[in-house]
C-alpha cells in the first residue's frame, strides 16, 4: 500500500497534462484528493503495521538485467517517516495554492510529478532506480520556478538546477564507483550494504557521494541555490523545496552513502562536521540581515539543514535519529513558515520588505498569519514543546562524544536563530508605533479556509511531534539499528 | 503520598487548561479568561497547600515515566516533592493567585486582557512545571516555557517600541545564559547517562552519579564537576539578572505591573537561584568547609558584585518600577551569595521571604501606577501618603522588609542568615563587607523611594489627582503585607524552622555569633535610613534646582550610577557591533559566494574550451589535416595504379593473388 501514492501521483499529473480544460477549481481538487489520498494511504499503511528494521519490498521486478538494475520499491522505518512528512506537506502545498489561476492544470501536474518523484526516491531500494527518481525531481522543480515563480526567477531556476546537476554529477559518478568496485552486478541496496569496500575506494567515493548529496541539502559553502530558489519559487514549490526536496539529498546520505561507506564516514566525519556547523552559523547570521522576508526564511533552512548535516556527519545513534527528526520537523515547520510568508502576506499586501510590511500594520490586520507566523517561528528557534527541540538536542548529544566545541558553536547558531526569528516577528507584523506611517492601505483580504486548513494540519504536526517524539522514533529507531546500519554502528562507535 | 506524587502534575496543568481554554475565547469574554485563570491558579494553591503539608508531615518522594526512547537512551521524565519544591510551590501559588486577583482590577479597562491572562496562566504553567521536575531535560524545557511566556508578556503592549525591543533583549540575553545552561546539560547527560536527579540511586543527583564525576579532570585541568557546574550556572546568571547578563530586567519592566511582579521579582527570576539549589549537590562537590568548591566561589563572587552593583545603580534611577528592578538584581546576588556560602536553605529561605515582599512592593507601585495614571516618575509623584494612605502602609512595610528592619520583618532575618553565613566564609571577607554595604545602600535608596513617592506634596498632576484603588487592588496587598511579617516567625535565628525545613541537615549557629551579626545587620540598616532620611529631607526645595539631592553631593557617581555602570552602552558598542559585523560580512560574501562559484565555473568552463580548442586546432585539428594529406598523398600514389590501362591491372592482380597464394602455401606447410 506505501507504493500507491507513487503512482497515484504519476498517474494525476498525467491526467492532468493530457485534459486540458483546466480553467475551473478541478486541477486543485484532484491534486487536492490525490495528495490527500496518498497521506492516508501512507498513514493507513504504517498504522496496519508499524515500520521499523525490517525492510519491506512493495514490488520487485527486473529492469536491466545485464546491469543488475531492477525496479525495486521497498520501505522501512525512516522511509515510512519521510513518506509521511512527503504527505504532510504536500497537502499543505496544495491548500496553500488555492488561488492559483494561471495555468492551473500545468501547475499541479507538475507539482504531482514533483511529489511522485520524492516519493520514488524514498522508496528505492535500487540505485539506478533511486538515481532516476532523484533527476525527475530536478525538471518540475526548474519549470515551476521559471514558470510560476517571481523575484529574478530565470536566474534562480538556472541556478538551482545547475547546482542540483552539480551534485547529481557527483552523485552518479559515487553510484558508478560503488557499482564498479562491488564486482557483485547489482544495484541492490541491501546486497551493497553487506559488501564492505576497500578503504582506498572509501576514502574518495564517500566525501564525492556525502558532498554530491548534501549540496542538495543545503551544504555549506555551496548553499546559495537553496535561498534564491525558495524566493523564486511559488508557494507551494518554496514549501516543497525546503520541506521535502532539501530532505532528498539528506536522505541520500543517509540511505547510501553512510551506510555502504563507514570507513569512509569516518575519516571525513570531522570536515563534513565544521561544514555543517559553518552552515548553521553562517545561515543564521545572514537570515538576521535580511530585507526580504522570504530571504530570512531561505536563509534559516540552509542553518536548520545545517544540523541535518552534522547529525549525518557525526553518524552516531543519536546523532543519526535526531538528523531524521529534524528532517521531519522542518520540513512541516519551513513549509509553514513559507506558507505564511508567499502565500497570506505576500499573495495579499505584494511585498516582501520588512522596513515596507510595518505600514500593513499584519498584526492587527491578519492577527491569524501574525500567530501561526509567531508559533512557526518559536518552533523554529528551537522552544521545547515544538518538534524542532527535540531533533536538535538529540543531534547535539550525539555530537557531543565526537566534538564539545562543534556542540559548542551548533549552539551559538541557535541563539543566533531566536535573534533574527524575533526580529521577523517584529518588523513583519509587530512594528507597532514604530511602523512607518499608515498609508490608504486596503485591508488585505480575510483569511480563506484553505490556509486555516493548512495551517492547523503543519501546526498540529509539529506540536504532536514535539510532545511525542516516540511516535516517529518509534519507526526510525528500529530501522537505525536495524541490520542495514550493522555496518555503520560497527565503524561509529563514539 | 504515593498517588500525591504521581499526581503532582495536576498542578501545572490546571492552569495550562486555563490558558489554552482562554485561548479560545472570543475576545469579548475576557472577563471568563480571568476568572477561569484565577479559579486555577487558587486551586492550585490549595493542592499545594496539601502537598507542603504532606511534605511537613513526610519526606521527599518523586515518580518517573518513560517520555520516548532514542538512540541508547530512553528519555524519562518525572515530578519530585521534596521540601525544595513543596516551599516553591507553595510560594509561587499564592503570591501567584494574588497577583492574579490583583490583575483582574489593574488590566480591567485593556481590551486585550484575555490574551494577558492567558500568557499569565502559560507562565504560571511554566514555572510550577519547572520546580516540580525531577530532571534536568524537563526543567530545562519549563525553563525555556517561562522565557517565552515572560517575552511574551514583557512585550504584551507591543505597539510601544520600548516594550517590544525590551521583550526580544530580555528572550535574547537570557538565551545566552540557556547555551551554556544547554551544554551543561548535555555534558552532565554524557557523563552520567541520564539527567533524572532522583531515580532509586540512578539519578544524577545521588551518590553513584556524583562519585563517577568527582575526581574527574577536563581537558584544561578544571573539575568535571566543576565545568558542569559553571555551565549550569550561567543559566542562573541570565535568568537571575547576576552580573554581566542582567541588562534585561530593568528594560523588562515595560511589561504591565503585575508581571514585573510575578515574573521579574517574585518567580521567575529567582529560577536561577532555585536550579543552584536543587544541583547543589552537584555544585558543592569536591569541596569542604575551609575550601568550597571552585564553582561556589564563583557563584560568591558574582552575587556579591551584583548585589552591590545593583543596590549602587537603584540609588539614582527615577522611575518606581526601574528602583525595584535594580533592588531584585541586588537581592537576587544576596540569594546568590547565600546559596554559595551557606548552603541551599539559607539562599533559599531569602529568595522565598524575598517573594514575598518584592511582589508587595512591585504591587504597591503598581497602585500608584493605577491611581497616578500610569506616571511612574518618581520626580513626578510625592504626597501619596494622603491620598493613597492603604498603598502607603503595605509599602511601608515592604520597604521596611527589603531595608531590614529589625525583628518584625522576615526580610530581616533571612538577610541576617547570609551575612551570617557570609561572615564565617573561609576564602575570603570581602563578600561579607561588600554584603554588609549594600545593606546600608538597599535601606538608602529605599527611604529615598518612600520620600519621592509618599512624602511631601505632590510635583505633578497626575499625581494631585491620585485615588486609591478597588479592593481588588487593595486586599492582595494587605495579605502580601500580612505574609510579610508574619514569615518572620519561621524565619529567626532562634526559631529557624523554615531553614531547617528546607535543610534538616544545617547545624544550628553559635548564639554568641548570632547576635554581633544581628547588631551588625541592624546598624546598616539604621545607617542607610538616617542617611536617607538627613539627604531627602528637604527633597522639595532640592528639586526646584532640578537636581537630586544626591547628585549635587556627589555628581560624578551620580552620573555614573543613573548611566547604570554604562553596561548597555559597552554591549551596543562591542557585543551588539561584532554580531551586526559578522551578519554583515556574511551576507556580503554570501553574495559574492555565489558568484565566486559562478565565476569559477565560468572560469573552468572558459579554460576547458580554450584548452580544447587549442587540442582540437593544435593537435586533432593537425592531425586530421596531416591524416587527409597523408591520405591524399597515398592517394595520389595509388591513384598511378589507376591509370586506365587494364592489362597492368590485370598483371598486377595476378601478382597480387600468385603472392597471397605462395603466402598461404608457405603459411599451411610451416
Amino acid at each position: 500500500m506505501l507504493a500507491f501514492p507513487l503512482y497515484l501521483c504519476f498517474a494525476s499529473a498525467l491526467g492532468l497534462l493530457l485534459w486540458r480544460r483546466t480553467a475551473s477549481r478541478l486541477p486543485h481538487w484532484i491534486t487536492l484528493a490525490t495528495c490527500g489520498l496518498g497521506l492516508l494511504l501512507t498513514v493507513t499503511a504504517v498504522i496496519q503495521r508499524t515500520p521499523g528494521a525490517e525492510v519491506v519490498t512493495l514490488v520487485r521486478l527486473p529492469w536491466i538485467p545485464t546491469w543488475g538494475a531492477e525496479f525495486h520499491l521497498a520501505a522501512d522505518g525512516l522511509s515510512a517517516s519521510l513518506l509521511v512528512l512527503t504527505g504532510i506537506a504536500s497537502v499543505g502545498g496544495v491548500l496553500f495554492s488555492w488561488n492559483v489561476q494561471d495555468r492551473p492544470g500545468e501547475f499541479f501536474s507538475l507539482y504531482l510529478t514533483l511529489i511522485g518523484a520524492v516519493y520514488g526516491v524514498f522508496l528505492s531500494w535500487d540505485l539506478l532506480l533511486f538515481f532516476v527518481f532523484y533527476e525527475l525531481a530536478i525538471i518540475p522543480k526548474y519549470l515551476l520556478i521559471a514558470r510560476w515563480g517571481s523575484t529574478r526567477r530565470d536566474y534562480a531556476a538556472m541556478k538551482l538546477a545547475l547546482y542540483s546537476f552539480l551534485g547529481s554529477a557527483a552523485v552518479l559518478v559515487g553510484i558508478v564507483a560503488l557499482y564498479a568496485t562491488s564486482g557483485l552486478n547489482t544495484l541492490d541496496l541491501s546486497a551493497l550494504a553487506r559488501h564492505s569496500f576497500p578503504p582506498s575506494t572509501q576514502a574518495w567515493a564517500f566525501p564525492v557521494l556525502f558532498a554530491g548529496f548534501a549540496i542538495l541539502a543545503g551544504l555549506w559553502p555551496l548553499h546559495t541555490w537553496a535561498p534564491t530558489g525558495h524566493v523564486a519559487a511559488p508557494t507551494a514549490a518554496s514549501m516543497l523545496l525546503a520541506g521535502v526536496i532539501m530532505k532528498l539529498g539528506a536522505y541520500g546520505c543517509l540511505r547510501i552513502a553512510l551506510p555502504l561507506l563507514p570507513e569512509g564516514a569516518r575519516e571525513s566525519r570531522f570536515v563534513f562536521g565544521v561544514l555543517a556547523v559553518a552552515g548553521i552559523v553562517w545561515g543564521a547570521l545572514v537570515a538576521l540581515r535580511q530585507r526580504d522576508f522570504k530571504f530570512v526564511i531561505g536563509y534559516s533552512s540552509v542553518s536548520h539543514m545545517g544540523f541535518v548535516i552534522l547529525g549525518l556527519a557525526m553518524a552516531t545513534p543519536l546523532a543519526l535519529s535526531g538528523a531524521v527528526l529534524q528532517m521531519i520537523s522542518h520540513g512541516i515547520i519551513a513549509g509553514l513558515l513559507f506558507a505564511v510568508v508567499g502565500r497570506m502576506v505576500y499573495d495579499r499586501t505584494h511585498t516582501r520588505d520588512l522596513e515596507e510590511l510595518g505600514a500593513h500594520r499584519l498584526g492587527k490586520t491578519l492577527p491569524f498569519a501574525a500567530v501561526t507566523f509567531v508559533l512557526a517561528g518559536f518552533a523554529s528557534m528551537g522552544v521545547p514543546g515544538f518538534s524542532g527541540f527535540i531533533a536538535e538536542l538529540q543531534i547535539l548529544l550525539g555530537t557531543w562524544p565526537v566534538s564539545g566545541r562543534l556542540v559548542a558553536v551548533a549552539g551559538f547558531g541557535i541563539l543566533l536563530g531566536a535573534a533574527y526569528v524575533l526580529r521577523a516577528v517584529h518588523l513583519g507584523f509587530f512594528r507597532g508605533d514604530d511602523s512607518p506611517p499608515l498609508e490608504a492601505l486596503a485591508p488585505p483580504a480575510p483569511i480563506t479556509v484553505p490556509e486555516v486548513l493548512g495551517s492547523g494540519l503543519l501546526l498540529v504536526s509539529t506540536v504532536g511531534l514535539g510532545l511525542f517524539p516516540g511516535f516517529v522514533l518509534d519507526w526510525i529507531q528500529p530501522a537505525l539499528a536495524g541490520p542495514f546500519f550493522d555496518g555503520l554502528r560497527r565503524v561509529m562507535v563514539p | 503520598m504515593e498517588n500525591l506524587a504521581k499526581n503532582l502534575w495536576v498542578i501545572p496543568l490546571l492552569p495550562l487548561l486555563a490558558a489554552t481554554v482562554g485561548t479560545f475565547l472570543p475576545r469579548r469574554l475576557h472577563r471568563v479568561t480571568a476568572g477561569l485563570s484565577v479559579a486555577a491558579l487558587a486551586t492550585a494553591a490549595i493542592l499545594a497547600a496539601a502537598a507542603f503539608l504532606s511534605v511537613v508531615r513526610g519526606g521527599a518522594l518523586y515518580s518517573n515515566v518513560p517520555w520516548f526512547e532514542t538512540g541508547t537512551l530512553s528519555v524519562r521524565v518525572g515530578w519530585i516533592l521534596d521540601p525544595l519544591s513543596a516551599a516553591m510551590l507553595l510560594m509561587i501559588t499564592v503570591v501567584g493567585t494574588l497577583i492574579f486577583i490583583f490583575s483582574t482590577g489593574y488590566m480591567a479597562e485593556d481590551p486585550d486582557s484575555g490574551r494577558f491572562f492567558c500568557f499569565l496562566s502559560l507562565f504560571a504553567a511554566a514555572m510550577l512545571g519547572l520546580i516540580l521536575s525531577n530532571s534536568l531535560l524537563l526543567l530545562f524545557i519549563c525553563w525555556e516555557l517561562v522565557g517565552l511566556a515572560s517575552y511574551l508578556l514583557i512585550g504584551f503592549w507591543y505597539s510601544r517600541p520600548p516594550a517590544a525591543d525590551a521583550a526580544r533583549k530580555a528572550f535574547l540575553t537570557t538565551r545566552i545564559g540557556d547555551l551554556g545552561f544547554l551544554v551543561g546539560l548535555i555534558w552532565l547527560y554524557s557523563e552520567s547517562g541520564t539527567v533524572l536527579f532522583y531515580d532509586q540511586g540512578a539519578g544524577c543527583l545521588e551518590p553513584a552519579a556524583l562519585s563517577g564525576i568527582a575526581g574527574r579532570a577536563t581537558a584544561g585541568g578544571l573539575a568535571l564537576g566543576t565545568a558542569i557546574s559553571l555551565l549550569l550556572f550561567c543559566g542562573a546568571v541570565g535568568k537571575s539578572g547576576q552580573l554581566p547578563l542582567h541588562v534585561w530586567l530593568p528594560d523588562a519592566m515595560e511589561g504591565p505591573t503585575p508581571v514585573s511582579a510575578l515574573i521579574h521579582a517574585a518567580t521567575m527570576v529567582a529560577a536561577g537561584v532555585f536550579l543552584m539549589a536543587r544541583m547543589f549537590p552537584l555544585v558543592a562537590l569536591g569541596g569542604s568547609a575551609e575550601l568550597p568548591a571552585p564553582a561556589l566561589v564563583v557563584m560568591a563572587w558574582t552575587g556579591a558584585l551584583t548585589a552591590l552593583f545593583g543596590a549602587l545603580t537603584a540609588v539614582a534611577q527615577t522611575d518606581i518600577k526601574r528602583i525595584l528592578a535594580y533592588s531584585t538584581i541586588s537581592q537576587l546576588g544576596f540569594m546568590m551569595m547565600g546559596l554559595a556560602t551557606g548552603g541551599p536553605a539559607v539562599g533559599m529561605v531569602h529568595l522565598l521571604t524575598h517573594a514575598f515582599f518584592k511582589a508587595l512592593l512591585f504591587l504597591g507601585a503598581g497602585s500608584v501606577i493605577h491611581g497616578c495614571h500610569g506616571e511612574q516618575d518618581i520626580r513626578h509623584l510625592g504626597g501619596l501618603r494622603r491620598r493613597m494612605p492603604l498603598t502607603f502602609a503595605t509599602y511601608a512595610v515592604g520597604m521596611m522588609a527589603l531595608s531590614g528592619v529589625p525583628v518584625f520583618f522576615s526580610g530581616f532575618w533571612s538577610k541576617d542568615a547570609i551575612l551570617h553565613s557570609l561572615s564565617h566564609w573561609a576564602p575570603s571577607r570581602v563578600p561579607f563587607l561588600l554584603g554588609v554595604l549594600t545593606a546600608a545602600v538597599t535601606a538608602f535608596y529605599m527611604t529615598r523611594q518612600m520620600i519621592y513617592v509618599f512624602a511631601g506634596t505632590s510635583r505633578g498632576p497626575d499625581s494631585a489627582h491620585a485615588h486609591e484603588g478597588s479592593p481588588v487592588l487593595t486586599v492582595p496587598l494587605g495579605i502580601l503585607a500580612g505574609a510579610s511579617i508574619a514569615l518572620s516567625a519561621v524565619t529567626t535565628p532562634f526559631r529557624p524552622w523554615l531553614e531547617h525545613f528546607l535543610s534538616p541537615a544545617s547545624t544550628p549557629s553559635e548564639s554568641g555569633s548570632v547576635w554581633g551579626i544581628l547588631i551588625l545587620s541592624a546598624l546598616a540598616c539604621g545607617a542607610g535610613l538616617a542617611a536617607g532620611g538627613i539627604l531627602y529631607r528637604n527633597l522639595g526645595v532640592a528639586l526646584k534646582t532640578g537636581r537630586d539631592p544626591l547628585e549635587r553631593w556627589v555628581p560624578r557617581m551620580y552620573t555614573l550610577m543613573r548611566d547604570r555602570f554604562r553596561f548597555d552602552e559597552f554591549y551596543r558598542a562591542t557585543l551588539v557591533k561584532w554580531v551586526g559585523a559578522a551578519a554583515w560580512i556574511s551576507a556580503a560574501l554570501d553574495q559574492s559566494l555565489g558568484s565566486v562559484f559562478r565565476d569559477l565555473a565560468s572560469f573552468a568552463a572558459s579554460a576547458g574550451s580554450w584548452l580544447s580548442r587549442t587540442v582540437d586546432q593544435g593537435v586533432l585539428n593537425a592531425s586530421f589535416d596531416d591524416g587527409c594529406q597523408a591520405a591524399r598523398d597515398a592517394g595520389g600514389l595509388l591513384s598511378r595504379t589507376h591509370d586506365g590501362q587494364p592489362q597492368r591491372s590485370l598483371r598486377i592482380l595476378i601478382a597480387g593473388v600468385i603472392a597471397l597464394a605462395a603466402g598461404l602455401l608457405f603459411l599451411a606447410t610451416s
